[in-house]
């Protein structure tokens, strides 16, 4: 059975509808985030599902029972905020027994599960410092341990790592998907970052203007989106304008003045119809334009320019209609990081089944 | 960067200006002689009178008494209000708080004296209509103090307190109240020091029979100065500058406060 059910709630603030008709359920154990940019409504969803906020339709069910008359202190949810919110007045060890304080867990009971929490994100010797004391790592694991200490059926984290330096960023992660993993505590995620989302989750619902996009895997989000705005949202992509052609075991679409390309199936399509083809820069095949390529889709344009990383290069082709395609290449090659200059004509081709016809 | 000895000068006038006649008080206090006019000689005398005077004995334990329930009354009162400020963000709360603050003092004493006097009565007059009226207007005080405290602070904090398990009682006893003391502490201070050294609503709402120090003090020199008035106004001097000390130990940035609630009440007008 889901242990979070979100049936089909919707909050409004005076015009402007923050969530609209969200419905989806979380499974125990799970690792579920809510993504999106700014304002799509993954904020106010994880306030009502906290308690700090209402639906105005809709209900959220956490084991089987509607929380809608249930104050935030006796949800078994905790939060962890994008400030962290530590008490101030408190030392490290003092802010993690709160909640077990307020559970009414006798001392002895506090002192060890404290010990415990501490020894989990590595802070024993901090134990009574205050966290102005602390770095912002720090801070973040002392609000983690406290959100966790007393075991609630439900963490929510609200970009709990927005605040941190990308290094740190990315330790913290690692930290994080292990201790979800070691305590089994199910987790709601918020963030806006993708590439965070994408490294984290079991589960992620990409959210826009109050609704939910898509509600998928990781890797079938980036790699089967399901519209134009989570192709765009998640990963790097390349869109062009096309129109569909034909159907059948393959399809095939006329990109403008580009000409025909072949594309992989999609049932339920007439001809005719108008979308955008999306292909990430990964599936796109660069050589000299020279060179043949095999595959049945290609085109010859010329360097705009290129972005090196240092594993990849990401290079831009102008394309002879004037639309801009990115192809990436590994520079994997020992003693080459470069394969091409600005201007070089090059071939960018890319197989039968890369990419997707999208309409939405 | 070198100053302009201009600068050097007019602000050395200021606080002349300021300073100097406190410093008279103070000296003249010790002065042995019946007259502030001329120094004569070095005396814990007037002191010695002013310990030995019931009446002013009297008037100073009226004082502390008043002082002290007034600026209590105010702090739980002004606290409360605070909060209620912050917390839900009315034009109207604030505007009602802080109004008897920017009001003249004159206007306040003189409606709380037609207040008491229709309501409790022509004899209403006494200790405890002092302390209402100083109440009144000390609960504006704290409660700026206690709003612009809060107004600094991550409101998820309170939030992560809820969230954690604690009933709003327990927040506000665990939390909120111990991150607001040092306003509290100084806004009681203030109240403090506000309520014992006021004259004007005090005049207006003591009656004949609860003399204050400053209404004490006032009907003294009307005979003549003698330096037993310097001697109290000396004591006065270094209790309120103590508590000021101490206020703004606890909350540097409360001294700024008066300003800002006569600009509010300037701003809503």
């Amino acid at each position: 059975m889901a242990l979070l059910e979100i049936r089909n709630v919707s909050r409004r603030f005076d015009d402007f509808v923050a969530v609209d008709h969200v419905d989806f359920s979380v499974n125990a154990g799970e690792f579920f985030t809510l993504l999106g940019p700014s304002g799509c409504g993954k904020t106010t969803l994880l306030r009502m599902i906290a308690g700090f906020d209402q639906p105005d339709e809709g209900a959220i069910v956490l084991d089987g029972i509607d929380l809608k008359d249930t104050p935030p202190e006796k949800r078994p949810v905790h939060t962890v905020f994008q400030s962290y919110a530590l008490f101030p007045h408190m030392t490290v060890e003092q802010n993690i027994a709160f909640p077990l304080k307020m559970a009414r867990q006798s001392e002895d009971e506090i002192r060890v599960k404290v010990k415990n929490a501490l020894s989990q994100v590595a802070l024993n010797d901090r134990a009574a410092r205050y966290p102005h004391e602390l770095s912002g790592g720090q801070r973040q694991r002392v609000a983690l341990a406290r959100g966790l200490v007393n075991r609630p059926r439900l963490l929510l984290l609200d970009e709990p790592l927005g605040a941190l330096d990308a290094k740190l960023r990315e330790q913290m992660q690692i930290e994080l998907i292990a201790l979800q993993r070691d305590i089994g505590v199910t987790f709601v995620f918020v963030t806006h970052s993708q590439a965070e989302a994408l490294a984290l989750s079991h589960r992620i619902a990409v959210m826009n203007h109050g609704r939910i996009e898509q509600l998928d895997e990781p890797d079938r989000l980036y790699g089967a989106p399901k519209n134009r705005f989570v192709a765009d949202f998640i990963g790097n992509v390349n869109m062009h304008e096309a129109t569909g052609q034909s159907g059948g075991a393959t399809l095939t679409l006329l990109l403008g003045k580009l000409g025909q390309i072949t594309a992989p199936a999609r049932p339920g399509l007439a001809v005719g119809d108008a979308g955008v083809f999306v292909i990430r820069p990964e599936q796109v095949s660069i050589r000299a334009a020279s060179e043949a390529s095999p595959d049945p889709n290609q085109f010859v344009g010329t360097v705009n320019g290129f972005l090196y990383i240092g594993d990849v290069t990401t290079y831009v082709v102008d394309l002879p209609d004037g639309a801009r395609l990115e192809a990436l290449l590994p520079n994997s090659a020992p003693g080459r990081a470069k394969f091409f200059e600005l201007g070089d004509p090059v071939r960018v081709s890319w197989k039968a089944e890369a990419g997707a016809f999208l309409t939405s | 960067m070198r100053r302009s000895p201009l600068l050097w000068i007019s602000s050395a006038l200021v606080f002349a200006f300021l300073y100097i006649p406190l410093i008279v008080v103070v000296v003249f206090s010790f002065n042995n002689s019946k007259l502030n006019a001329e120094w004569v000689g070095f005396t814990f005398g007037w002191y010695y009178v002013l310990f030995n005077d019931a009446a002013m004995i009297q008037a100073a334990l009226n004082s502390l008494i008043i002082a002290f329930v007034a600026a209590t009354l105010a702090t739980v009162l002004g606290t409360m209000a605070g909060i209620a400020m912050h917390r839900y963000r009315s034009r109207f709360l604030p505007f009602m708080t802080l109004t008897p603050l920017a009001m003249p003092e004159i206007l306040l004493g003189v409606s709380l004296l037609i207040f008491f006097i229709s309501v409790f009565g022509e004899n209403a007059l006494s200790l405890l209509t002092v302390i209402i009226a100083h109440t009144t207007f000390c609960i504006g005080f704290v409660a700026i103090v206690v709003r612009a405290r809060l107004s600094g602070m991550d409101e998820s904090i309170f939030e992560a307190a809820r969230d954690l398990g604690a009933t709003p009682w327990k927040t506000f006893r665990l939390v909120t109240f111990p991150m607001i003391l040092p306003a509290v502490i100084a806004g009681a201070l203030m109240s403090f020091t506000l309520s014992i050294d006021d004259f004007v609503i005090t005049f207006f709402t003591a009656g004949a029979g609860v003399p204050t120090l400053p209404l004490t003090i006032y009907t003294m020199i009307k005979i003549s100065v003698t330096p037993e008035v310097n001697a109290l106004s000396t004591l006065m001097m270094l209790l309120t500058l103590f508590l000021i000390i101490v206020a703004t130990r606890v909350a540097p940035d409360v001294l700024q406060k008066k300003q800002m609630v006569n600009d509010e009440a300037e701003n809503r007008a």
